[in-house]
């Protein structure tokens, strides 16, 4: 029995929306919708996303205690509903964007200023200049950086207000790379849809195309093979080893230690170059499908990956000595770019950004799909919040992905790899752990095969704000290096 | 750290040997170098990136190049922070309507002679985001483009190839 403030207790009044798996969605009206509001205020629970279709606001939520997951919907009478970010500071974004797309306006949200739309699509009225947050203050000056950066980077624009070298306040300017991908694939058939996915993020296709199957296949009321699980999940460590190998070496990059990004860069190569021998691609790009996988590997290839992890696991200890050893490195990353426990549980913040603040959540563990649930792996957590322990959590990650790589190669199951996903009515919902946090896929399918609406929410949209509060009485040179430790990304959250 | 040194005292380097330069680069570069140019810049290029919309997938390959195992820079090739100081502008994504001032501002802050290499799938035409209200689509929309590296993304044995027949272009060989 649910006590009195639990997440499904307060859900309980609404209406359950038949379909929707694998976690129920519930129909709320207004009163209702503001009692969860009004609960939402103090409560345990992790927001996992908001998101808008014409006439409808949805928010998906996580009741940290007993780890329920639910949406709830509310039909927006005139395009307007109550709005959440008004109690909960994470969804304020998402509520811009969610006006910005769907047209629906959140009544009680301070931050009225467009958040996607910079004025420039077709049909659209032209921006206004964008009004930065004011800062007051004697000898306190500005500092434009963007969209277009000096280093090899997506664009954006961020807007110091600094006192001598102390940054007073950054603000973020997003949006640059809005590619309109929602709307692409709003009648899209899946297979295009699912193409789409894997180009939210190029650095996490693998995390976003298994994120999608596995919304698709909910929505379709079908299971992948088992075969399928392993081999989704032997795609998403190689991406999470090779993210956070090229990481691990960009941040001490920007501290000026060159050795370490050197060496770190060869061992992302040679996961790059076993992963295009044995799955064809590089980056793994289209190899997970709605129902299954798009390749599947030979006695070859599984002894390929062997190699590959059991040279890793050899050689990688040595850099994280290395990195352990230099104290010129270590005066750069310790104490840099705090993120406060509390700040990483407000904002429900992923990846290694929450779980180097005391956030344990993991979807791996916290949400578990499978093949996960019958693997061996810690979830790392520290609890200093500053860039050395992002980069530790990244080491402990490396470590445990190269366990459980060494865990998935002898246990393939035999079988198919791949089933027919059937043109059925439906709704479906995922959450999937990618290297820089969980990937959440929301998704609604019509019964001709088409996707009818899909919602991507990158782990960034939880991270980014962080940022701004991390680099806050930094001085601006440590900038980078905090960004770097952050590699929030950009398309991700513009979509 | 010293087992680390020593050990590539005795390894073989890891960085691959070059590429031939690709034909169909060549082909495409034929007629857009002119002679001026090649004895302005020589055997030497200085790059620009610009990410105009793309999903990053382009940027991991595209930073790959700069990787022990790829070497750009043993080419003569670089990347540069500034549009200033560039010969090249390296753009990727179908353009998206919110990049493409600061895509036209960079190209004019570009000093003569200058090229655009468009990178992979979506700058050449948009790609699988083509028709979308919020991209240009390709970068020929923006700018002119006087190489395409297909792809998606390129490899960085493809992106070093169309490089390397700039490269010639621009030397004149």
């Amino acid at each position: 029995m649910a006590d009195a403030s639990s997440l499904s207790h307060l859900l309980a009044g609404g209406a359950a929306v038949e379909g929707h798996r694998p976690w129920p969605r519930v129909a709320l009206d207004e009163v209702g919708w503001r009692r969860l509001r009004a609960a939402l205020d103090g409560a345990e629970w992790a927001l996992l996303s908001l998101w808008g279709e014409v006439g409808t606001v949805h928010l998906a939520l996580r009741d940290e205690a007993s780890g329920e997951i639910a949406v709830a919907s509310l039909e927006a009478a005139q395009g307007r509903y109550p709005s959440i970010g008004a109690v909960r500071p994470a969804a304020i974004r998402l509520e811009r964007a969610a006006h910005d797309l769907y047209g629906l306006v959140p009544v009680g949200l301070d931050d009225e200023r467009p958040w996607l739309d910079h004025g420039r699509w077709p049909g659209r009225p032209a921006a206004r200049p964008y009004e930065f947050l004011p800062v007051e203050g004697e000898g306190i000056h500005q500092i434009a950086v963007g969209p277009v950066h000096a280093g090899i980077i997506e664009p954006g624009h961020f807007r110091f207000h600094a006192n001598g070298e102390a940054v007073v306040r950054l603000e973020q300017r997003l949006g640059y790379v809005h590619k309109g991908t929602q709307a692409l694939m709003a009648g899209a058939p899946l297979e295009r849809a699912a193409r789409l996915a894997g180009r939210v993020s190029g650095d996490s296709t693998v995390a976003y195309a298994l994120a999608f199957a596995r919304a698709a296949e909910a929505a379709a009321g079908v299971e992948a093979p088992a075969r399928a699980h392993w081999l989704r999940a032997l795609m998403a460590e190689l991406e999470r080893l090779a993210n956070h190998f090229g990481d691990i070496g960009a941040i001490c990059n920007d501290a000026s230690f060159g050795l370490m990004h050197a060496h770190c860069g060869i061992l992302r190569e040679e996961v790059l170059r076993a992963s295009a021998a044995v799955f064809g691609h590089r980056l793994m790009m289209d190899c997970i499908v709605p129902g299954g996988v798009a390749v599947d590997i030979d006695a070859g290839g599984v002894a390929r990956l062997g190699t590959l992890a059991d040279q890793l696991a050899r050689r990688f200890p040595r850099l994280v000595e290395l990195y352990d050893k230099t104290t010129s490195l270590q005066d750069r990353t310790v104490t840099s770019g705090i993120v406060s426990a509390e700040l990483a549980r407000r904002f429900g913040a992923g990846g290694f950004v929450g779980r180097a603040s005391g956030r344990a959540f993991d979807a791996r563990r916290a949400a578990p799909y499978p093949p996960y649930d019958a693997l061996a792996f810690d979830v790392p957590v520290l609890h200093e919040g500053d860039v050395n322990a992002r980069v530790w959590i990244r080491i402990r990650e490396v470590e445990q992905s190269l366990k459980l790589i060494h865990q998935l190669l002898p246990g393939l199951p035999d079988g198919p790899e791949r089933i027919e996903v059937p043109a059925r009515t439906g709704e479906g919902m995922a959450l999937v752990e990618g290297f820089r946090g969980d990937v959440l896929m929301w998704l609604r399918l019509s019964d001709d095969g088409r996707v009818l609406r899909c919602h991507p929410r990158d782990p960034s949209w939880f991270q980014w704000p962080l940022l701004e509060a991390a680099i806050e009485g930094n001085i601006v040179a440590d900038f980078p290096l905090c960004n770097k430790s952050f590699n929030c990304s950009y398309s991700g959250h513009d979509l | 750290m010293r087992r680390t040194l020593f050990d590539n005292l005795i390894s073989r380097p890891v960085t691959i040997d070059a590429p031939p330069a690709s034909d169909a680069a060549l082909a495409e570069l034929a007629s857009k170098v002119d002679a001026a140019a090649r004895r302005r810049l020589g055997r030497s290029l200085s790059i620009r990136e610009v990410d105009a919309g793309s999903c990053n997938g382009c940027e991991l390959e595209i930073h790959a190049l700069n990787n022990a195992v790829y070497d750009l820079e043993r080419f003569g090739i670089r990347f540069v922070a500034s549009p200033r100081h560039a010969d090249v502008l390296l753009v990727t994504g179908p353009v998206t309507a919110n990049m493409r001032e600061a895509l036209e501002r960079t190209y004019a802050a570009t000093p003569g002679p200058k090229w655009v290499v468009a990178v992979g799938d979506c700058a050449r035409d948009g790609g699988l985001f083509a028709g979308s209200y919020a991209c240009v689509g390709g970068v020929s929309a923006a700018v002119p483009v006087d190489l395409h590296i297909a792809g998606c993304p390129p490899t960085p044995l493809a992106l070093l190839e169309g490089l390397l027949a700039l490269l010639q272009q621009a030397a004149g060989r």
